[in-house]
């Protein structure tokens, strides 16, 4: 608890199963204020899952999880729903409500959190944060008008709105074009300037990951398998992370 | 809340079957339950109940305006030379407005809402589901459960006896068709044989039973739907099992609910 106010999460032992799969093997991992953590890891190994456990939609199966020291395992809804006001999580699938427009998914968070927030604040909020994902046009689209990447931007937007403290983001980049790719890149460096803003990001994406990572994780057969920065990572003599981050064919 | 996975696949065995069959009246009680607790306590989202009942009555007028239709016209035409043979054609419109209103009516209606309303909550709710727009709303705050479930079953309930009323009217204009075609009656003449042979008594129960049947489509549909599992193909399954279910139920209720009614008021049998 003497660290708490630096350390925003604190993965401890994390175990997670799936009937006899087990997804996450006594994980551990801890993420300082302001500081941007990449979470690399092959398909199926894992990486939805942690984010998932850090949020609360996912009850892990054994260990801890500390948010700014609370440990966020042991509280009741009311509780947790407190500290998910300062939590914004992007989903893998961008998961906007289909039934409602571009601007209302945006408005939704919002109106939730801050039920008190007057009018003229949400729509100026909503205003600004389409202008950071350049869809100011798709404001009153349906999210059924709108490409793939496009419903990844705006899931990005929404989950951004109420400039939360900590950012959970499922693979903020995939799909995406090369110049889009850099503009959200940087878009997400942006916010941990200006706002001073944790994150912990999936991505498969190296460009994204180069960008934004002050420090990297490797998930692997249920464990964090390899730890440092992105230099350290992709110059590694490994033969794994030379096969996961090398250009060349994997030879039969 | 903590509910009962069902099995699936492409063929499955004699007891998978009925394992699933437990399973889901399990979980479709616990489910209830849940409704029962989380309904009353606050917030009451009285807005997305408004929507969803503007959206129920607009959905299903069409259909409900012409089966309500058609069974008064089809009962009168099919039971008038029935009646005159047994020289009770006098009582051709009575007959007609108490079965309306005592059975047909209900029942009927509630059935084709089961059809329209029942599959569209499980498929609308089974994508939110499968898409993770359900977990979406749980990241903001919201209580899914209250915001997507307690308001849709709210809806189905309210809106259901509405509905059957309007079937009923308009199942009596159908009845009055159906006889005038074939020998000139006066509208003032049916309409006072109606409602001299309909009394409160005959309403109220045919009513008051839709309350049920409406919340029986509203909560087998948010069950199967909310419960989703294994992607569109399980959007797909929960559309299609909440009809059947919730018909399945409906027709069950109607028997315990007639039964419980001649129990309490003999005199209407
Ligand atoms: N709700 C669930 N029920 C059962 N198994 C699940 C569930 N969610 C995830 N899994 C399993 O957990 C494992 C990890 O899934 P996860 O979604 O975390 O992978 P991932 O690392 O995010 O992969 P990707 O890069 O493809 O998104 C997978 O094998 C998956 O089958
Ligand atoms: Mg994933």
């Amino acid at each position: 608890m003497v660290m708490a106010d630096t350390r925003i999460v604190e993965v401890k032992n994390l175990t997670k199963r799936f009937e006899e799969h087990v997804v996450l093997d006594n994980v551990s991992l801890v993420v300082e204020r302001a500081e941007n953590l990449v979470v690399f890891g092959r398909s199926g190994q894992g990486k939805s899952v942690l984010l998932k456990c850090i949020i609360g939609l996912m009850a892990p199966d054994h260990g801890d999880i500390f948010i700014k020291g609370t440990n966020v395992l042991k509280l009741s809804i009311a509780k947790l729903n407190e500290i998910r006001k300062n939590i914004g999580f992007l989903f893998q699938g961008s998961a906007l409500y289909d039934s409602m427009t571009v601007r209302e998914n945006l408005t939704f968070p919002l109106k939730r959190h801050f039920p008190e927030m007057p009018q003229k604040e949400i729509d100026d909020k909503v205003k600004h944060t389409l202008e950071l994902v350049s869809l100011e046009d798709a404001i009153d689209k349906m999210p059924s008008e709108l490409s793939g990447g496009m419903k990844k931007r705006i899931g990005l937007a929404r989950s951004i709105i109420p400039e939360p403290e900590l950012m959970l983001y499922d693979e903020p980049t995939t799909g995406l074009d090369p110049i889009t790719t850099k503009e959200i890149s940087e878009l997400i460096l942006n916010l941990q300037k200006k706002l001073n803003m944790t994150s912990i990001a999936v991505t498969h994406d190296l460009m994204c990951a180069e960008i934004i990572a002050d420090r990297a994780i490797f998930l692997k057969d249920a464990k964090v398998a390899y730890e440092g920065n992105i230099k350290e990572l992709t110059d590694s003599k490994d033969p794994f992370l030379k096969n996961f981050f090398g250009h060349e064919l994997i030879k039969a | 809340m903590k509910l009962p996975h069902l099995k699936f696949g492409r063929r499955l065995s004699i007891s998978d079957q009925i394992y699933n069959f437990f399973a889901t009246m399990t979980g479709l009680t616990i489910f209830n339950w849940e409704f029962i607790k989380q309904a009353f306590l606050p917030p009451y989202e009285i807005g997305e109940v408004k929507k969803h009942m503007d959206e129920l009555g607009v959905k299903t007028f069409g259909i409900v305006s012409i089966t309500g239709f058609i069974i008064g016209l089809v009962l009168a035409m099919q039971s008038q030379p029935v009646m005159q043979r047994f020289g009770a054609g006098d009582f051709l419109p009575g007959m007609v407005a108490l079965t309306v209103v005592r059975e047909l009516g209900p029942v009927i209606t509630a059935l084709i809402f089961a059809g329209r309303v029942s599959s569209g909550i499980g498929a609308e709710l089974g994508s939110m589901r499968v898409t993770e727009q359900i977990d979406a709303m749980e990241v903001s705050a919201v209580n899914p459960f209250k915001y997507l479930v307690v308001t849709r079953v709210l809806a189905t309930t309210l809106i259901l006896p509405v509905l059957t009323i309007y079937v009923i009217i308009i199942a009596i204009l159908g009845g009055y068709l159906a006889i005038v075609i074939s020998e000139p009656m006066s509208w003032q003449y049916y309409l006072s044989s109606v409602l001299n042979s309909v009394e409160f008594g005959d309403f109220i129960p045919g009513v008051a039973k839709t309350f049920v049947f409406g919340y029986i489509v509203g909560l087998v549909g948010a069950y199967k739907g909310y419960t989703t599992e294994g992607g569109t193909e399980g959007v797909g399954r929960a559309s299609t099992t909440s009809v059947v279910l919730s018909s399945l139920l409906i027709l069950i209720f109607d028997t315990v609910l007639v039964k419980i009614t001649l129990w309490l008021w003999p005199t209407l049998g």
